[in-house]
C-alpha cells in the first residue's frame, strides 16, 4: 500500500515520461480477482474466517455452556444450529471447531511450505552428497504413510499438546513440493544473477534465502494455499478418529465424529459442520487454483494437483 | 532396462528395511503397553507384569535396541511376533489381508478406471458441458474427505433403503450378513451388497483425482504433432484418440499412480473402520489404542512394502507405455 505522499510522488515522477512497469503484485492480484474462481473463492473464505472468529460474538451461547433444558433440540430461534446431546450448543461448538481446524490448517500449511522450501533449495544448490542425503530421507517419508506416523506418534499429543500436533502435521505434508523446489532450485542456479553473486562472494546460505527462495516465491505461495486444505483434512481424519486434537479442545474432526453417531435421527449434529468443512476446503482449494492461473497464466492448462 | 530395475529393487528393499526400523521404533517409544497388564485391577504384582511383557517382548525395561533386534530377527524369520494380548500376529494378519487386499484392489480398479475415462472424455470435449460437470464435482469431491464421505454415503443409504427401495438393499456395516442361509449366489448377492459402498466410499477421491490429470494430459497431448500426422495417415479419430493420444497422455498419470497409492490406503483404513470390515486398517487403528506395539509394526511394515510395490508396477507400466524408458 502506497501512502498518498508517495502516490504523488510516484505521479511526478512518471510526468517525466518514465513508463512504469505495473508492479507484479498489482498484475497478479488483477488477474486473481478477474478470474470467477478466485472472486468466489476468495469471497467464501473470507466469509468463514469472518463467521468462525467473529460469529461466536453474535450466538448466544459459548462453546462451553450447556444449556440443560435442550438435549438434542432440532435448531430453533435460541439454538440456530439445534443442540448436541450434552446440551451444547451446535452453532457455538462447531464455529469453536472451526477456529481450531483453520488455526492448525494455516500453521501447518505455513511449516511445510516453509520446510519444503529449506530443504529443497538446499538439495538443489549444493547437490552432491547435501542432495542425497535429503533426498534421501525425502522418499523415505514418501514410502511412510503419514497418516500411520501421525497416529503412531499420537499418544504424544495430550490435551493442550496441540501446536506439536501442528508441527507433525508438517512434517508429513513438505516431501512432494520439496522434490519440485529442488528441481527448479538446479535451473535457477544457473542463472546469471546467482552467478554474479557468487562470484561477489555472497555465502551459499545467504544466496539461498535472498536469492533462490525469493524467485520460487509463486510456486510456494501456491503451495502453501494447497497445503492449508490438506492439511485439514488430515487433520480431520485424524482428530476424527480420536488421534489428533484431544478433548476439551474441539476440531471439524471431533465434531464430524461425534455428529455422525447420532446423524441417522438428529441431522443438524451432523450435517452443519461436515457442510461447512467441505465448503471452507473447496473455498481454499479455489483461491489455491485461482492463484496458480494469476502467478502464471500459461500454466492454466497444465498439471493441477 | 534390467540394470535398472536391479537399482530400483535394491533401493526400495533399504527403504522398507528403514521405514520398518522406523515405524517400530516410533510405535515402541510412543505407545505403552505396560498399562494394559499394569492397570487391571485387581493390581497385578509388578514382577508379574514383568514377567508377562517380557515374554512377548514388550517389556519398556528392556533397552529399547535390545527389543528392536528380538523384534527384527523374529521378522527376518517370517514371524511378526506376539500381539499384546499373547495371540501371533500372523494368524491374525493373514485373515485381514485377504480383506484389505479385496477391498483396494476393487477401488483401485474402478477409480483409476473411471478416472481416466471420465478425464479422457472431458478433455477430447473441452468446455463442452461434460467437462464443465466432471470439473465442478472433482472439485466438490476433493473438499471431501473420506471420513465425511463415509458417513454421508451410509445417510444416504439409510435413506434410499427407506424411501426409494422399501428393503435393505444397500448394507452398511460388516463384509458379509452373519448366518445367512442361502445358496452360492445369494452369499454373492450379499458379499456385493456389503461391499458398493465400501468401494464408492474408496474410489470416489481416486476418480476425482485422476480426471483432473488425465484431463489436462489428454489436453497436453490432444494439439501435438503425432496426432495429427495420425489422422493424416487415415486413421480414424476414435482410433487415433485411443491408439495414440490416450497411450501418451497415460504415461505421467500412471507415474502419478504411485503416489496416490500410499493415500489409497490411508482412504482404505478410514473406509474399513467406518464400515465395519475387520481388515489391516481397521486392526491398526484398533491396536494404536491397545498399546499393541507388534502388530502396529507389522501392519506398517506391510504398508511400506505395499506402497513400494506400487511404486515399481508403476515404473513397470511406465515401461510398457514408453518405449523411451525401456532403450
Amino acid at each position: 500500500m502506497m501512502t498518498l505522499s508517495e502516490e504523488e510522488l510516484a505521479e511526478e515522477l512518471s510526468d517525466g515520461g518514465l513508463t512504469r512497469a505495473p508492479s507484479r503484485v498489482r498484475v497478479v492480484s488483477g488477474r486473481f480477482f478477474s478470474s470467477r474462481q478466485g472472486q468466489i473463492g476468495f469471497a467464501v473464505l473470507t466469509l468463514m474466517f469472518v463467521l468462525a472468529f467473529a460469529g461466536p460474538l453474535f450466538g448466544r451461547w459459548t462453546y462451553t455452556d450447556k444449556d440443560f433444558t435442550a438435549f438434542m433440540q432440532p435448531p430453533s430461534a435460541s439454538h440456530w444450529f439445534g443442540t448436541l446431546q450434552t446440551g451444547s450448543d451446535v452453532y457455538a461448538v462447531t464455529l469453536r471447531g472451526m477456529q481450531k481446524s483453520l488455526v492448525v490448517g494455516l500453521l501447518a500449511a505455513l511449516v511445510s511450505t516453509a520446510l519444503s522450501a529449506v530443504v529443497g533449495a538446499f538439495a538443489g544448490y549444493f547437490l552432491g552428497w547435501t542432495d542425497r542425503a535429503l533426498s534421501w530421507l525425502t522418499d523415505l517419508l514418501l514410502v511412510l504413510p503419514a497418516f500411520l506416523i501421525l497416529a503412531i506418534m499420537s499418544p504424544l499429543f495430550g490435551a493442550g499438546q496441540w501446536p506439536l500436533f501442528v508441527i507433525m502435521l508438517a512434517l508429513f505434508l513438505w516431501m512432494v513440493t520439496s522434490k519440485i523446489v529442488r528441481g527448479m532450485t538446479i535451473s535457477v542456479k544457473e542463472r546469471e544473477f546467482i552467478q554474479a553473486a557468487r562470484y561477489m562472494g555472497v555465502s551459499p546460505v545467504r544466496i539461498i534465502f535472498r536469492h533462490v527462495i525469493p524467485n520460487l516465491s509463486s510456486l510456494l505461495i501456491v503451495d502453501a494455499t494447497l497445503n492449508v486444505s490438506s492439511a485439514i483434512l488430515t487433520e480431520t481424519s485424524l482428530s476424527y478418529f480420536g488421534l489428533g486434537i484431544q478433548p476439551p479442545d474441539v476440531s471439524f474432526g471431533t465434531l464430524i465424529a461425534d455428529g455422525s453417531r447420532t446423524a441417522v435421527y438428529a441431522p443438524w449434529t451432523f450435517w452443519f459442520v461436515a457442510g461447512l468443512l467441505v465448503v471452507t476446503v473447496l473455498a481454499v482449494n479455489l483461491v489455491g487454483d485461482a492463484l496458480r492461473d494469476a502467478f502464471d497464466p500459461s500454466a492454466s492448462r497444465k498439471v493441477r494437483r | 532396462m534390467a540394470g535398472f530395475l536391479a537399482r530400483r529393487l535394491l533401493n526400495y528393499a533399504v527403504l522398507v528395511v528403514v521405514a520398518a526400523s522406523l515405524a517400530y521404533l516410533l510405535a515402541a517409544t510412543a505407545l505403552d503397553p505396560r498399562s494394559n497388564y499394569a492397570d487391571r485391577t485387581p493390581k497385578p504384582p509388578p514382577a508379574v507384569v514383568d514377567a508377562q511383557l517380557s515374554a512377548l517382548n514388550l517389556n519398556d525395561k528392556t533397552p529399547l535396541m535390545q527389543r528392536y533386534a528380538t523384534w527384527a530377527s523374529g521378522v527376518l524369520h517370517g514371524d511378526f511376533g506376539k500381539s499384546v494380548g499373547g495371540a501371533t500376529v500372523n494368524d491374525d494378519l493373514r485373515r485381514r489381508m485377504g480383506v484389505t487386499f479385496r477391498l483396494v484392489v476393487l477401488g483401485l480398479l474402478f477409480g483409476s478406471l473411471l478416472g481416466v475415462l471420465v478425464g479422457a472424455l472431458a478433455a477430447v470435449k473441452q468446455y463442452g458441458w461434460f467437462d464443465r460437470l466432471s470439473t465442478a464435482l472433482s472439485f466438490v469431491v476433493l473438499a471431501v474427505p473420506v471420513v465425511v464421505l463415509a458417513n454421508m454415503l451410509i445417510l444416504v443409504a439409510a435413506w434410499a433403503n427407506e424411501h426409494v427401495f422399501g428393503s435393505s438393499v444397500l448394507l452398511v456395516s460388516g463384509e458379509y450378513s452373519v448366518g445367512l442361509t442361502a445358496g452360492f449366489w445369494g452369499q454373492l448377492l450379499d458379499r456385493l451388497q456389503h461391499l458398493v459402498l465400501p468401494t464408492i466410499s474408496l474410489s470416489l477421491g481416486l476418480t476425482a483425482v485422476f480426471s483432473r490429470y488425465q484431463r489436462n494430459m489428454m489436453l497436453d497431448v490432444l494439439g501435438a504433432d503425432f496426432v495429427r500426422t495420425a489422422r493424416a495417415k487415415g486413421l480414424s479419430r476414435r482410433r487415433a484418440l485411443t491408439r495414440h493420444a490416450l497411450r501418451t497422455a497415460l504415461i505421467p498419470v500412471v507415474t502419478y499412480f504411485a503416489f496416490t497409492f500410499g493415500a489409497l490406503l490411508v482412504g482404505a483404513t478410514f473406509t474399513e473402520k467406518i464400515f465395519g470390515w475387520h481388515g489391516l486398517g481397521e486392526q491398526l487403528i484398533n491396536s494404536i489404542f491397545s498399546n499393541d506395539v507388534n502388530t502396529v509394526a507389522a501392519i506398517s511394515l506391510l504398508a511400506a512394502v505395499s506402497v513400494l510395490c506400487a511404486s515399481l508396477a508403476s515404473d513397470l507400466l511406465r515401461a510398457a507405455l514408453d518405449p523411451r524408458v525401456r532403450a
